[in-house]
């Protein structure tokens, strides 16, 4: 797997735990959502870990154990499955702070999207990390300058910007 | 000088009735080419594959069709400038066959570009303040409006300030641009629907509370295609400080319940089917009540900024009749015949609201030639203030001709063959692409509306069979809304022939309603004589006054069933 952040493949701090693999005490890992409950249980109040979840998962289920929470990985089962980025803008309600994560097969096209929603990062399979590379993937980045909507993360507002010169 | 007096001040300098993009709308469309031309760069490469490339083609209303490309151009709430009306038609000659292609949903379809030479045509358009942008996908559509916005008698207010206000917002949504299947939007501000707001995914309708407070009226899940429903309200008055969060809402749930598991079941007119509107409805509202509502929070100076280019233009008081128009209609009957039927009342008096069919007799639904853009263009600012409209019926309206003036527009157009006067007639067919061109069809469309059309060629029965919507769809996703015909005529594919259903009773107004199938389906050729039995069956069975629906609605639907069983007697395979 390879793994964007700020436009720029970085190596991956976190591990993603096998469920048959022991609760580690320490370190950056990641458990799925069925045992979301049992980490959250079993480890001290004050150790963080990460979780991957569908991208059919209810909020609710994540907002008891979000301080705990310092990544959520949402999957995409497929690329053009957009269920994913309401779920970001949802959790983001919630005013989850720590590292949102896409994990699938997005393209560098949908870059922007993402981030628009409050993803940091995207994790991609190799191969197509290997046709899609990173020069791809800052270019989406930077393709807009701005966009139409309010309220989403990464580029500034038109409406912002016309209000500002209306003002002005 | 506020941002709104300078572009007040630019519109007198270039009087003009739509839209002006400002320096973040050209930057924004103009990144959106530099975005296109680098896709397909990486999609020869390989970068890309097709499958990934699709959904960024499609949305940028390039569709892999049967023999080529198409390109489909947006066309926002269906108005045009004659500057962009003639840049329309340099692009069909440049780099199409000289010809286009209007739709349905108010936009224009080149059916033959290159997939190389789509970023300089989206370039060209750019240049023209035009784009394709969301014409295709599972994405918010092009958003559409009345025709007769801005100048219809019967209007609370002109819709192309929210559409436009939409369009605006729903441009490269980052959330709602991967949606289970498209999604369309049609607005409207009339006591009249003529954008069929009672079948899209989301319909607006303008209209005054008791305080006499704007709002809208907001319909969900309406749609054609293979499962059609009429929609349903889901908010009966919005205020337009919450339209957007409202908007926004419907959007979320949509995007997070709607089925994902068949494309057939995707459309939120499904969701809505499911789950029942109640549910859908609390659903919505109790997304409404979490938002933070303070982002979309209506901006009163944006949305004056936006309505002040639909200001209307510099229009003379003139006298309510017109003594040329009357002395021109007694002296040439063919003029009298097309100011009778192609024209419309303006909210002005001395004004007047002019339809070119784009349906001669015998002719393709919907296409015009690079030739009769320019005309209808030049037409335009002769006659005009140089706006022009695409009717969801796939004609072009001429929103402001003085009355004095249309006997000369008349003489125009005729002369470019484009004074058809059937605008609402039987022969005013609207038609899909079909087995011609498109992919998806199962059967042709354009050679059945060219067969219909020249059975009722002789114009003066026309008339007097007067007002009736004929629409034909060459498969089931009823592209061509024969669902909403009051005669809808699909075709389908039947152990490798072709096989026409034929449904009657469909209404895409505020009444609306969903055609009843007649019988058996009937053979290409059929199709003539079906549809002119039941033309003359109804003009033996109506009352005085009375359209073809009302007629089927009053008689009941069993009565024109039998004209299909005596069809078949008469010795015809059905």
């Amino acid at each position: 797997m390879a793994l964007i952040s700020d436009g720029r493949f970085i190596e991956d701090a976190w591990r993603r735990l096998a469920d048959e693999e022991a609760l580690p005490k320490t370190g950056k890992f990641i458990v799925s959502l069925p045992r979301l409950e049992h980490a959250v249980e079993v480890l001290g109040p004050t150790a963080t870990f990460g979780v991957i979840v569908p991208n059919t998962t209810e909020p609710s289920a994540l907002i008891a154990a979000l301080p705990r929470l310092e990544l959520i990985s949402i999957t995409f089962p497929a690329f053009a499955d957009g269920r994913g980025f309401s779920l970001a803008r949802l959790l983001r309600r919630a005013a989850f702070k720590g590292e949102l994560r896409a994990s699938g097969r997005l393209v560098a096209d949908q870059y922007p999207h993402a981030i628009g929603c409050g993803f940091d990062t995207i994790e991609i399979p190799d191969d197509l990390a290997e046709r899609q590379d990173e020069e791809q993937w800052r270019a989406a980045l930077n393709a807009y300058s701005m966009s139409y909507q309010r309220g989403y993360a990464g580029r500034g507002s038109i409406l912002e910007a016309r209000r500002k010169a209306v003002r002005s | 000088m506020t941002a709104i007096d300078l572009h007040v001040a630019q519109r007198q300098n270039a009087p003009m009735t739509t839209y002006r993009y400002d320096a973040y709308d050209a930057a924004f469309v103009s990144e959106r080419v530099a975005e296109f031309r680098e896709q397909v760069r990486r999609r020869l490469s390989g970068a890309l594959t097709e499958e990934e490339f699709r959904p960024f083609r499609l949305m940028n209303g390039l569709y892999l069709q049967l023999h080529a490309y198409m390109l489909r151009v947006a066309i926002p709430y269906g108005t045009l400038t004659a500057r962009q009306m003639r840049r329309l038609a340099d692009i069909a000659d440049k780099w199409d066959k000289g010809y286009g292609h209007f739709t349905t949903r108010q936009n224009l379809q080149y059916n033959w570009p290159k997939l190389v030479d789509t970023p300089d045509i989206l370039e060209s358009l750019a240049e023209v303040e035009m784009h394709a942008i969301q014409t295709s996908g599972n994405c918010i559509r092009n958003v559409t409006a009345d025709h007769f916005a801005g100048v219809a008698p019967d209007e609370i207010e002109d819709p192309r300030p929210t559409a436009e206000f939409l369009r605006q917002w729903s441009s490269l949504h980052s959330e709602f641009s991967f949606l289970p299947r498209k999604f369309k939007i049609a607005v409207t501000g009339a006591a009249h629907d003529r954008a069929a707001i009672m079948v899209h995914d989301i319909g607006l309708r303008i209209v005054r509370n008791a305080t006499g407070e704007i709002g809208y009226q907001v319909v969900v899940g309406g749609g054609l295609g293979r499962s059609p429903f009429i929609g349903k309200v889901v908010g009966d008055f919005v205020p337009r400080e919450d339209l957007l969060a409202f908007l926004e809402a419907i959007m979320r749930v949509y995007n997070r319940f709607g089925r994902r598991d068949n494309k057939y079941k995707a459309r939120v007119k499904i969701l809505v089917h499911e789950k029942g509107i109640d549910e859908i409805r609390a659903a919505v509202e109790a997304e409404f009540a979490a938002m933070d509502r303070s982002v979309f929070s209506h901006d009163p100076a944006e949305f004056e900024r936006i309505a002040a280019f639909f200001a209307p233009p510099p229009f003379e008081s003139l006298p309510e009749a017109s003594a040329l128009l009357r002395a021109a209609k007694l002296e040439t009957p063919a003029f009298a015949n097309f100011a009778d039927v192609n024209v419309s009342a303006h909210k002005l008096p001395g004004y007047a609201i002019v339809t070119v069919s784009l349906k001669p007799i015998g002719g393709v639904p919907g296409d015009a030639t690079s030739e009769q853009m320019r005309v209808l263009a030049d037409a335009s600012e002769r006659f005009g203030f140089g706006e022009l409209r695409v009717s969801h019926e796939q004609n072009i309206i001429l929103p402001h001709v003085k009355q004095d003036d249309l006997f000369a527009l008349w003489r125009m157009l005729d002369a470019a063959g484009l004074a058809t006067a059937n605008a609402g007639l039987v022969s005013d067919i609207i038609s899909c692409p079909g087995l011609d061109y498109c992919s998806l069809a199962t059967a042709r469309s354009i050679p059945i509306a060219q067969a219909i059309s020249k059975r009722f060629s002789d114009m003066s029965r026309q008339r007097r069979i007067g007002k009736l919507g004929v629409k034909i769809s060459g498969c089931i996703n009823a592209c061509g809304h024969h669902h909403v015909g009051a005669i809808g005529i699909l075709g389908l594919e039947k152990k490798g022939q072709e096989s026409y259903q034929i449904t009657l009773g469909g209404d895409p107004t505020f009444s609306a309603s969903i055609g009843e199938i007649l019988g058996p389906g009937v053979t290409a050729e059929q199709v003539p004589d079906v549809v002119e039995h039941l033309v003359d069956y109804y003009l033996a069975e109506r009352e005085e006054g009375e359209a073809f629906i009302d007629t089927w609605r009053r008689i009941g639907h069993a009565r024109f069933k039998d004209v299909l069983r005596r069809e078949g007697e008469d010795g015809a395979d059905i």
